[in-house]
């Protein structure tokens, strides 16, 4: 179990490809872990009304949002035997194609990978005060909602 | 009593502000609304919850002390 404290969640601008990987590579010396299972959530280039979607700007209300990640943890390690778990979200910029949310879980066994990456992943969308701008390429925008 | 009143998101759009103080007497949730929509007429449409020093709560919760209220939009992480 990592230690319980609140932690910031939030990097700014994108989740590289890079620091995924780098975050990967750090769990080699943990050798009970059996099973990795990961979420990256990444933004669509939906088309709204003939306009397509070319970025989202992230805000949050960071100190609740900070508090809710830390109360999503503490329950998904109450409720699924994890090694260890790491939740990042962009606050910025994030342009379509690029991720805007890493989710990491790693168990002994695969089978609770499976179930707790999606607890937290849901829990995120339902309970964490983040807002998103929609920015279409004409520069106008609309504010997302998540469904 | 002073309120610290935050908006985020779209409403913090509608109200061309991020964060206020306000003086009021103790009121429930839904009297302070109903003041910050009268002030900001673009509230009267706007979806959203309301968190008093990080935690959501119902309209009829009574404020009698100077806490932080936040009106919070639509969430849309990830």
């Amino acid at each position: 179990m990592e230690k319980k404290k609140p932690k910031n969640v939030f990097v700014q601008g994108a989740i590289s490809s890079e620091f995924i990987g780098t975050s990967i590579a750090k769990h080699q010396t943990k050798t009970s872990i059996g099973a990795h299972n990961i979420f990256l959530g990444q933004v669509r280039a939906d088309q709204i009304d003939g306009k397509m979607v070319s970025a989202i700007d992230y805000t949050a209300y960071e100190e609740m949002a900070n508090q809710k990640f830390h109360e999503i943890r503490e329950a998904t390690f109450e409720k699924f035997d994890l090694t260890c778990m790491h939740i990042y979200h962009s606050l910025g910029t994030v342009n379509a194609g690029e991720i805007c949310l890493f989710v990491f879980v790693s168990s002994p066994r695969r089978k609770v990978v499976f179930k707790a990456l999606e607890y937290v992943v849901e829990a995120i969308k339902a309970d964490v005060p983040v807002f998103g701008k929609e920015i279409f390429e004409d520069q106008t925008h609309q504010w997302k909602q998540n469904s | 009593m002073q309120l610290t009143i935050k908006y985020f998101g779209m409403l913090a759009e509608a109200t061309t502000i991020n964060e206020e103080h306000l003086q009021t007497e103790v009121c429930s949730v839904s009297q302070l609304i109903k003041k910050l929509k009268n002030q900001y007429p673009k509230l009267d449409n706007a979806d959203f919850k309301v968190a008093i020093d990080q935690q959501l709560v119902d309209q009829s919760h009574i404020i009698n002390s100077e806490v932080e209220v936040a009106l919070l939009p639509p969430f849309a992480g990830g």
